[in-house]
């Protein structure tokens, strides 16, 4: 489960000052669920994953992961958290399987457990043919399967997806699209941003809108057609959105 | 504890994996200092040695002006070995500077048939710096010396007075101390030099390709979501940087050692004029342990600086300025009469430098061992300590 509460993130810039980059988010995500964050670009999906991920700091409020405090114990949280987007690139001159074997290792696996996780996760995935070719001579797709291997193999009951598909080709985002349903039928609690409302429809059980650093509304998407009377979430998405011209206002949907 | 060294173990070994699969890193560590000094010493030394014998054998072109009542000392001269007269009369400046003669001698008037007293100097015209003019001058010189001699001598025996009185005694130098201290001194600045900036080079590029280079590849957010702590993930990649630096360092001095000692065999072989040295391997052991922390201080301070850039170039334009501020300290331990006071101790790279060139020649102090030690330890542990915190500021890891 993933608990934010009253989340929220001040950056400074020299040019501009202060920046609100995410004020006073709150949600909840449940195992077994996915919940979907959707904003346009710079509205604070990245800085909020980045947050529960622990790889930024809150300025204010906190969250819970797998019952972790995000801020208390960050690297408590890391163990629990498979951490997927465009920025989390693979080491170009490790081969597939040493860059999965790294990372179960700093995850503290031994190495019986990581030769038995990497084998059930690369017969899964169908990554032995590429197991020893150096992530920079992978195809994209290899990539990506890499990459989801990179997040699986410390099995976390958490799984945080930052726009995975972002500039991918059809086929390998949907692998990523799959993986991601297979992480909720697995249990996992799953949350994802994204502003492509396709991947929104055929993934989230949960909504939440975000705009100019703040969550304007949260809901289902049957809960979201019926408060707004729109079939297409997109059409949904830019009402809430032009409707909250003025920032930091949080319209709950039940 | 034990997680600790567990952890800085895995980051070090994928680091160092990454590092021996990288083309740029090996041959900046491995490559460039194995290469440079043979290059540097036998290639460029079997060079000059070259030019020198050369410069010798070949008989120089000089010109007599006047001389025309001293037919002996020019005909003399003419039949000299070394030396080709050349009799056409010209502007004997322009003909050195454009080195179609490499020297010229003026003979005063009446310099055979004088009267053997208060002759005006015998002026000889060359192009310094030119290492055939000089020859050739010197070639002049030692003929004069000769013939000045031998008439003092005649004088001396025609007066029926011993020829011991133009030399009533010798003087004589005699070297007192080791071959070991001989060496110090004379080469001991250079491989101190050596060391220091070897221990920056070997260290830099393995520095911006683990931070700077980690955000241009977009693996900064990848590590940074794994449970290890930034503290440890520092030090993993900070020990990577110092194997570098260390590893690039013992290859240059060794392949110095192998380069020079290639060389003095050529120069005993060929008697061609050279110093003769000799480096006791305790002492090189001794230099790398002293420079042990100054190439941690090196390692922190390029991780903490590269850090800072989003990209490879980027990096590359912060740690160039670097190179001049640790260059001019090193140098400065070179220079004559520069030598370790207490205060200078505390100067970071110079006091290195200065005890690096100290225990070659085995004149040192183990108080001053110890002090340097320690202040060089206390500026590296500093480092460290900085890039630590650098990897904890989101500013510094996120700059946008």
């Amino acid at each position: 489960m993933i608990e934010a509460r009253s989340l929220s993130k001040r950056f400074r810039d020299k040019k501009r000052g202060q920046i609100c980059a995410v004020e006073n988010v709150s949600f909840t995500c449940r195992p077994g669920s996915i919940y979907g964050l959707l904003g346009a670009n710079g509205a604070g999906k990245t800085t909020t994953l980045r947050m529960l991920a622990t790889i930024l700091e809150p300025t204010d409020g906190t969250a819970l992961v797998f019952g972790h405090d995000i801020v208390k114990h960050p690297e408590k949280v890391r163990s629990s958290v498979g951490f997927l987007s465009t920025a989390t690139a693979l080491y170009p001159r490790l081969t597939a399987q040493e860059m999965v074997e790294y990372f179960g290792r700093l995850n503290g696996l031994d190495e019986a457990t990581l030769k038995s996780r990497i084998d059930d996760i690369f017969d899964r995935l169908d990554m032995n043919s590429f197991r020893d070719r150096r992530c920079d001579k992978l195809s994209t797709g290899m990539k990506q399967k890499t990459s989801i291997a990179r997040t699986l193999v410390h099995d976390p009951p958490v799984m945080i997806f930052d726009e995975p598909t972002l500039g991918l080709d059809i086929m390998a985002a949907r692998t990523i699209v799959e993986f991601i349903r297979e992480c909720r039928e697995a249990g996992k609690t799953v949350i994802l941003s994204t502003h492509v409302m396709s991947e929104v429809e055929k993934l989230c059980d949960l909504i939440g809108i975000i705009h100019n650093g703040s969550l304007l509304a949260e809901g289902t998407p049957a809960q979201m057609r019926e408060k707004y009377q729109e079939k297409d979430l997109e059409e949904i998405f830019v009402k809430i959105v032009t409707a909250h011209a003025t920032p930091h206002v949080t319209a709950e949907v039940s | 504890m034990r997680v600790l060294a567990r952890n800085i173990g895995i980051v070090y070994r994928k680091e160092l994996l990454e590092a021996l699969r990288d083309r740029r890193t090996l041959i900046s560590t491995i490559l460039v200092p194995i290469l440079l000094f043979p290059i540097l010493t036998v290639g460029v030394g079997f060079v000059i040695a070259g030019l020198i014998i050369e410069a010798d054998r070949e008989p120089a072109r000089i010109m007599i002006l006047g001389g025309t009542d001293s037919p002996a000392i020019v005909n003399s001269l003419v039949k000299s070995k070394n030396l080709i007269v050349v009799s056409k009369p010209a502007n004997y400046v322009d003909l050195i500077s454009s080195k179609k003669i490499r020297a010229a001698v003026e003979i005063p008037p009446g310099l055979q048939t004088g009267d053997g007293v208060n002759y005006p100097p015998i002026k000889i015209y060359m192009y310094s710096g030119d290492l055939k003019s000089t020859t050739a001058a010197k070639r002049i010189e030692e003929f004069f010396n000769e013939y000045r001699d031998n008439l003092a001598r005649e004088r001396l025996t025609a007066q029926k007075l011993p020829a011991s009185l133009l030399k009533p005694f010798d003087i004589k130098q005699q070297n007192v101390v080791s071959e070991e201290k001989v060496a110090g001194e004379t080469v001991g600045g250079i491989i101190s030099y050596l060391v220091i900036i070897m221990c920056l080079t070997g260290a830099m590029y393995p520095a911006m390709d683990l931070t700077a280079g980690e955000k241009e590849r977009a693996t900064m957010e990848t590590i940074l979501s794994s449970p290890i702590s930034r503290t440890h993930l520092v030090l993993g990649k900070f020990l990577m940087v110092l194997t570098a630096s260390l590893v690039t360092a013992a290859l240059s001095v060794t392949s110095m050692g192998v380069s020079s000692w290639v060389f003095q065999n050529f120069q005993e072989q060929s008697s061609a004029p050279g110093l003769h040295i000799k480096i006791g391997l305790g002492a090189v052991l001794a230099v790398f342990l002293v420079a042990l922390p100054l190439a941690v201080l090196f390692s922190a301070a390029l991780l903490t600086i590269a850090l800072f850039a989003k990209s490879y170039k980027e990096a590359q334009s912060y740690i160039s300025p670097l190179m001049i501020v640790v260059v001019i300290p090193a140098i400065a331990a070179m220079l004559p009469g520069v030598e370790l006071t207490p205060r200078l101790s505390l100067v970071p790279i110079l006091n290195v430098s200065l005890l690096c060139k100290d225990l070659i020649t085995g004149t040192y102090h183990w108080n001053t061992i110890a002090l340097i030690f320690l202040s060089t330890s206390v500026y590296g542990g500093a480092a460290i300590f900085i890039a630590v915190r650098m990897f904890h500021r989101e500013s510094v890891l996120f700059r946008s």
